[in-house]
């Protein structure tokens, strides 16, 4: 297990390096940067003033290890727009995107799971093709579009919920119902798979026959095995989550990290926008990290293999 | 298949479906496949036949007719089936030539992608050891980039347009194809036939792609419609967000995003576009799913 910590830890911080690289030479995607940063109407001794201010004329990787140190200490310079420290701004946004990530994660679990279970017990079931139907539709519907239509069919047709802002509980109701059902389909499939090949196997055969209580028998042997995949998809898609989250939060305008990605994405506000992507990045880094632990420390087969 | 031991009835007066025909059964039968197969024609066949279908020009706007509702609404005409937009454009025109965007994108991303993630997958795969290495930690480093946000901030920088959204999609959206690829080509990699093509000296390209590929051309093909279905999902939401193909071509997650201004009064503008959407990615994910049953029904789930 230590020996799989290890190397685990190695690849984690060797795949961080490469996401900076690849968040900061963002940067020069468009050539120059302080023409970028400039604008359309800025003269050239303007130019010329950003790029010293900038330290755009240093060698690039000098001007990305100072980037990296900087980040290291939480430090991404001051943002184009707001003139705020970068760092400032999203601390301040990141508790919304985090409440969201969550509700939605719970949502997502709370919704799939059973339903996955319901559908291996009883295959070929009403409630298996209702599941089944649901995982389909999940899958096809585009997130924003989604939102849009329960803004028009809650927040207008039948006015019980706000369409956009986040003061308070009820602003985060149609968000976490639109980014939960988009992670569903993948829990609800990965559990009914997961539970129809644990229900077949040998050891619910003995544990039935010994006579154990099926209530028993479901949740204690059945549930406990059939949910360890469940465990890295969690991971997975709590990533896929937080890229979800610029959408839906520009939907509907919740002021979290990733309207604020969108919001500084749209006014070329680079130093915010390379925050946000990297803290993204680390973020799925360390989530699917812990879930290989968690994974390897609960089948043994995986640490040593 | 049909071919006996002694003793038996002789291979001639056996009549069993060939394997072709037992396939083609299979296809035929699936429910899945068909819907989505019938569903899928009819949009390629409008997005071909879209010039003698659409009843107008999609961006003429005629300014004296705006956001004319669609003909079952009250005030709809038969003029202009689905209505008009916010510059009086015909709705269904749009729609019909929406059709070519969205799948534009989704066939040359999904190919573009394909062809970097399955050159990946199969040389890590086949060759192991230190290439095997490498792919997979550019595998781990791609998905730990959230898509979305790397596409609308690389889309920003270099300007929208529907060939920079297909070279982002597909330069993208190659992790999954790789993941799969690896797997399959591993299981093939160990069997006899190719033992066999490497000791008869057939160079490594051969065995690559007379071998190995058309075995995981299975897999391979699920993966594509996957991708195909994931990247015209990602071109609606970057043109929804105002960072993917540009007006006025009438892309439908554009389409979306202009009708969202008329969200409380005229909703038909977002739903209908929405709907064709929807309706694309539904049939390209039954006919996915579909075709994973018929070729590898031990994968259901």
């Amino acid at each position: 297990m230590l020996v799989y910590t290890a190397k685990r830890i190695v690849l984690a911080i060797l795949v961080a390096l490469t996401i900076s690289m690849l968040v900061f030479s963002l940067l020069y995607l468009s050539g120059d940067p302080a023409t970028a940063l400039a604008g359309e109407s800025a003269t050239d001794a303007d130019i010329e003033k950003l790029r010293r201010d900038y330290g755009f004329d240093r060698p690039v990787w000098v001007q990305y290890l100072s980037w990296l140190g900087n980040a290291a200490r939480g430090e991404f310079g001051t943002s184009l727009y707001f003139r705020l420290p970068v760092s400032e701004l999203i601390l301040e946004r990141l508790p919304t995107t985090m409440t969201l990530g969550v509700s939605a994660m719970s949502f997502a679990v709370l919704l799939s799971i059973p339903l996955g279970v319901l559908a291996a017990m009883y295959p070929n079931s009403l409630i298996d093709r209702s599941a089944l139907f649901l995982a389909v539709v999940g899958q096809a519907m585009p997130s924003f579009w989604f939102a849009l239509m329960l803004i028009v069919l809650f927040a207008f047709t039948w006015p019980v919920l706000p369409a956009s802002g986040s003061d308070s509980w009820a602003h985060f109701v149609l968000p976490t119902v639109v980014l939960g059902y988009y992670a569903t389909p993948a829990f609800m499939r990965l559990t009914r798979t997961g539970m129809l090949d644990v229900l077949s196997s040998d050891y619910i055969r003995t544990a039935r026959a010994k006579g154990l209580r099926p209530a028993s028998v479901l949740f204690k042997h059945a549930l406990r095995n059939a949910i360890i995949p469940v465990v890295s998809l969690a991971a997975v898609q709590f990533g896929f989550m937080l890229g979800g989250s610029v959408i839906i939060e520009t939907v509907f305008a919740l002021h979290g990290a990733g309207f604020l990605a969108w919001e500084s994405i749209s006014r070329s506000d680079f130093p915010t926008v390379q925050a946000i992507l990297l803290l993204f990045s680390l973020l799925y880094i360390v989530l699917t990290f812990v879930a290989d632990l968690l994974n390897a420390w609960l089948d043994p087969r995986i640490r040593v293999g | 298949m049909s071919v006996v031991s002694s003793g038996l009835p002789s291979a001639q007066e056996i009549v069993g479906p060939t394997p072709g025909q037992r396939l083609r059964r299979r296809i035929f039968g699936h429910r899945g496949i068909v819907l989505g197969g019938v569903i899928l024609g009819i949009i390629v066949l409008m997005a071909v036949l879209a010039p003698l279908l659409a009843p107008y020009d999609p961006y003429e706007q005629i300014l004296t007719a705006r956001i004319k509702p669609p003909v079952w609404y009250p005030g709809g005409t038969w003029e202009h089936v689905l209505g008009t937009d916010q510059v009086g454009r015909d709705y269904l025109s749009r729609l019909i030539y929406g059709a070519q965007i969205s799948l534009m994108i989704g066939l040359f991303a999904a190919v573009l992608s394909g062809i970097i993630g399955t050159a990946m997958g199969v040389a890590a795969g086949y060759f192991g050891g230190r290439v095997d290495l490498v792919v997979t930690f550019l595998i781990t480093c791609r998905l730990s980039l959230p898509v979305i946000l790397v596409s609308l901030a690389v889309v920003a920088v270099i300007g929208g347009s529907l060939e920079v959204v297909i070279l982002v999609l597909g330069l993208l959206l190659w992790d999954r194809y790789a993941v799969v690829m690896r797997a399959s080509t591993l299981q093939v990699r160990s069997l006899d036939f190719v033992a066999a093509a490497q000791t008869t000296g057939c160079s490594t390209w051969h065995i690559l792609v007379s071998e190995i590929l058309p075995n995981v051309m299975n897999q391979l093909i699920v993966v594509a419609t996957l991708e195909f279905a994931h990247a015209v999902l990602l071109e609606a939401a970057l043109s929804f967000l105002g960072l993917g193909v540009q007006p006025p071509l009438p892309s439908w997650g554009l389409m979306i995003a202009e009708g969202r201004n008329y969200i409380l009064f005229d909703a038909w503008l977002i739903a209908i576009p929405g709907l064709a959407l929807f309706t694309l990615l539904l049939a390209v994910n039954l006919l996915g799913d579909g075709v994973r049953d018929v070729t590898a029904p031990e994968n259901r789930g």
